[in-house]
């Protein structure tokens, strides 16, 4: 049984579990990744920056959160 | 139409280059390959961030100077009009532009576009406010209904994506080029070399987008020089507007005053 404190969400296709009540900007701080250069997919639905603070993670949320590369 | 100046969706940008920023052996390489190209206007790929390294890895965005160079999101990679489409909108985001290199790849062995899935992308980024620069192939039906469909621009390919092999088919191009006079027309992907690019400049291209040409290159910095020039070269040719092609010689020099002539 998965305790109430922790959500699992599926992050860039990877299971974790993260902190009941976090939030999008949450998980950033805890893998490390700035909020300003990435952009962020919630269950298929980009989510604006400005949201990052509000959006709490839920179970079984999928997660894309990608960045700008080299590229033609 | 200023010799430098490539507009698109409404904005200007001081150069005709557009130039890519993949396949260079490291981020010093390519910011000094692309201030020598002079360019205005980069194009990046949108990817998943690397979680195994804190903080991603190292960034793109440490090695573009985006007050020199605005960023341009491409969708490679993508097969359908679905995946496309969900691509430009995490590009727009992650690159804060309206601006989207739309690719919807057909055929994995020769990376020709789908046209059908193009079309139908292009529609609903344009609805979306994006300012959607389609690659397609030299097709001048396609290019038209691109146009229709609100492209900003249309960027017919001289050859295979990475191949270098230069402009395949002139006719294709040049008919393209006589018909969509109301957007650029840029031509993306197959440029090997200087003269390459210069031709197709001299036939009236607006630009020249350009990534493995250049970071493919013994000297990548050498080569971005040259394709900037060449751009610059072949723009300058086709505004001058070139002289008739003859058969026979004209002579250069005065025919009259020879020495040693007597009347």
């Amino acid at each position: 049984m998965s305790g109430a404190s922790n959500v699992t969400i599926v992050l860039n296709g990877e299971t974790r579990g993260v902190p009941a009540g976090a939030t999008v900007l949450a998980l950033l701080e805890t893998i490390g990744i700035a909020p300003g250069r990435v952009a962020i997919e919630v269950n298929g639905r980009v989510v604006r920056r400005d949201d990052y603070l509000r959006l709490v993670l839920r179970d079984n949320d999928k997660l894309e959160v990608v960045h700008l590369v080299g590229g033609g | 139409m200023k010799t430098e100046t490539l507009t698109l969706g409404g904005r200007s940008y001081p150069s005709r280059l557009i130039v890519g920023t993949g396949k260079y052996p490291n981020f010093d390489l390519m910011r000094l390959a692309i201030e020598a190209s002079g360019t205005a206007l980069v194009t990046v790929a949108v990817r998943r961030i690397d979680l195994s390294q804190r903080g991603g890895g190292k960034s793109l965005l440490d090695y573009l100077d985006t007050r020199k160079v605005a960023l341009l999101p491409n969708t490679a990679g993508c097969f359908t009009a679905d995946e496309a489409v969900r691509i430009a909108r995490l590009g727009r985001e992650a690159g804060l532009s309206e601006l989207v290199k739309l690719e919807v790849i057909g055929d994995e062995k020769t990376l020709f576009p789908d046209n059908e899935g193009l079309l139908q992308a292009t529609r609903v980024l344009v609805k979306e406010g994006f300012t959607v620069l389609p690659y397609t192939n030299d097709d001048l039906v396609v290019a038209k209904r691109l146009r229709d469909a609100g492209a900003a621009a249309v960027m017919p390919l001289a050859a295979p994506i990475g191949s270098g092999l230069g402009m395949q088919n002139a006719v294709n191009l040049r008919l393209l080029l006589d018909e969509i006079r109301d957007l650029p027309v840029i031509v993306d992907a197959g440029v090997g070399t200087a003269s390459d690019a210069s031709m197709v400049m001299e036939m009236g291209a607006d630009g020249v987008l350009m990534n493995t040409g250049i970071a493919g290159a013994g000297d990548p910095v050498k080569m971005a020089r040259a394709m900037r020039l060449a751009v610059e070269a072949g723009r300058l040719a086709c505004e001058a507007g070139r002289i008739p092609k003859k058969l026979c010689a004209t002579a250069s020099s005065p025919v009259e005053g020879l020495v040693g002539q007597d009347s």
